[in-house]
């Protein structure tokens, strides 16, 4: 290796060690300055721009590109959401056990999925915030928890419809239900958390633990309709040897949980800018208070 | 339809609940940049944006 070649690895790793400690910008990031920063001054600023995930930790730029992407996310939502609704009403049949009760699966299953994924996201921001203090981890763990508690809730609302006419009961503490409302109490208890601390920093620590603790629910949920002998029926879609649903429905299944899916993306891209602009408030008003405004 | 009156308030629940946190963000965010715009008008800045102004 020429010694040209080491100075351009090294220079580049001593530019990313900086860029991951916030010490420095992306060159295209900065601002103009008659007082360039040192790593400017030394020659290491790349001379090419990019889009990077670097970029994208930064929450101006994740403003910029959530406004841009937005629009074009919510559009294919409510597409697929119609198309869905048509095939889950006018194509998909009754099922020859359930009958048109059938037709709630395509909102309860969604749901139930998202509740779970919408914590395995939370779980891996959480590791974001305590491992690589992502600048936007914790905003995307705190605006993630109260949509995971509204698909949690719309799971076991719907679950409880299905369940009366088809079981002949509201509710039954079967592993399936009770490690849901686990999930749904969890949610609220994490939301509560965010709420009770000032300490933004803080609270982004403490609910992190929380969360990673709490992904133990995760496979109980999953697994207790074979680990126990539960009323709710063992998984029929995700299963190592494919699902046991008719293609018939199969389709308006997933049709909607794409809708679901894409909703969900949608509204946790809105709600974390408003986390953003949440904080940008914050940091103004105790500008404000400082300066006596 | 068998038992419609269960799948119609099952549909009804999920129209609530997604349009209330639809709501619940428009209006979050609509509150929010009322209150930033209130703040610029009032003078106060970001560090960072103070730096930009200084810069330029």
């Amino acid at each position: 290796m020429t010694k040209k070649a080491f100075n351009k690895i090294a220079d580049g790793l001593t530019e990313a060690i900086a860029i991951a400690r916030g010490e420095a910008k992306p060159a295209h990031l900065s601002v103009p300055s008659d007082n360039p920063p040192p790593l400017k001054r030394r020659g290491i600023v790349p001379t090419t721009p990019s889009m990077s995930l670097v970029d994208l930790a930064n929450p101006t730029r994740f403003l910029g590109f959530s406004q841009r992407l937005l629009p074009f996310t919510w559009a294919v939502a409510l597409g697929l959401l119609a198309v869905g609704l048509y095939m889950a009403f006018f194509t998909a049949p009754a099922d020859y056990q359930q009958g048109d009760t059938v037709r709630i699966m395509f909102i309860h299953v969604p749901s139930a999925w998202l509740s779970m994924g919408c914590y395995g996201l939370m779980a891996i921001a959480s590791l974001g915030t305590l491992v690589w203090r992502h600048p936007l981890a914790d905003v995307t763990a705190k605006s993630a928890a109260p949509l995971g508690a509204a698909f949690t809730f719309l799971t076991l609302v719907t679950g409880s419809l299905w369940g009366k006419p088809m079981w002949g009961t509201w509710w039954v503490w079967d592993a399936r239900l009770t490690s849901e409302l686990v999930l749904l109490l969890m949610y609220l208890g994490l939301i509560a958390l965010w709420q009770a601390m000032d300490d933004q920093g803080r609270a982004a620590r403490v609910a992190a633990v929380l969360t990673l603790v709490g992904t133990i629910n995760l496979p109980i949920i999953k697994f207790s309709v074979d680990w126990w002998n539960t009323l709710h029926q063992p998984a029929s879609v995700l299963r190592l040897d494919g699902p046991t649903i008719d293609i018939s429905m199969l389709i308006p299944l997933f049709v909607m949980a794409g809708a679901f899916t894409l909703m969900f993306a949608a509204l946790l891209m809105m709600s974390m800018r408003n986390e953003i602009l949440r904080r940008r408030v914050r940091t103004m008003e105790l500008t404000a208070a400082g300066l006596g405004a | 339809m068998s038992h419609a009156g269960f799948i119609f308030a099952a549909y009804a629940m999920a129209v609530v609940v997604l349009a209330g946190v639809v709501g619940w963000i428009i209006a979050d965010g609509r509150a929010l940049r009322r209150r930033l715009a209130d703040l610029e008008v009032r003078g106060v800045r970001r560090r960072s944006d103070r730096r930009e102004e200084q810069a330029t």
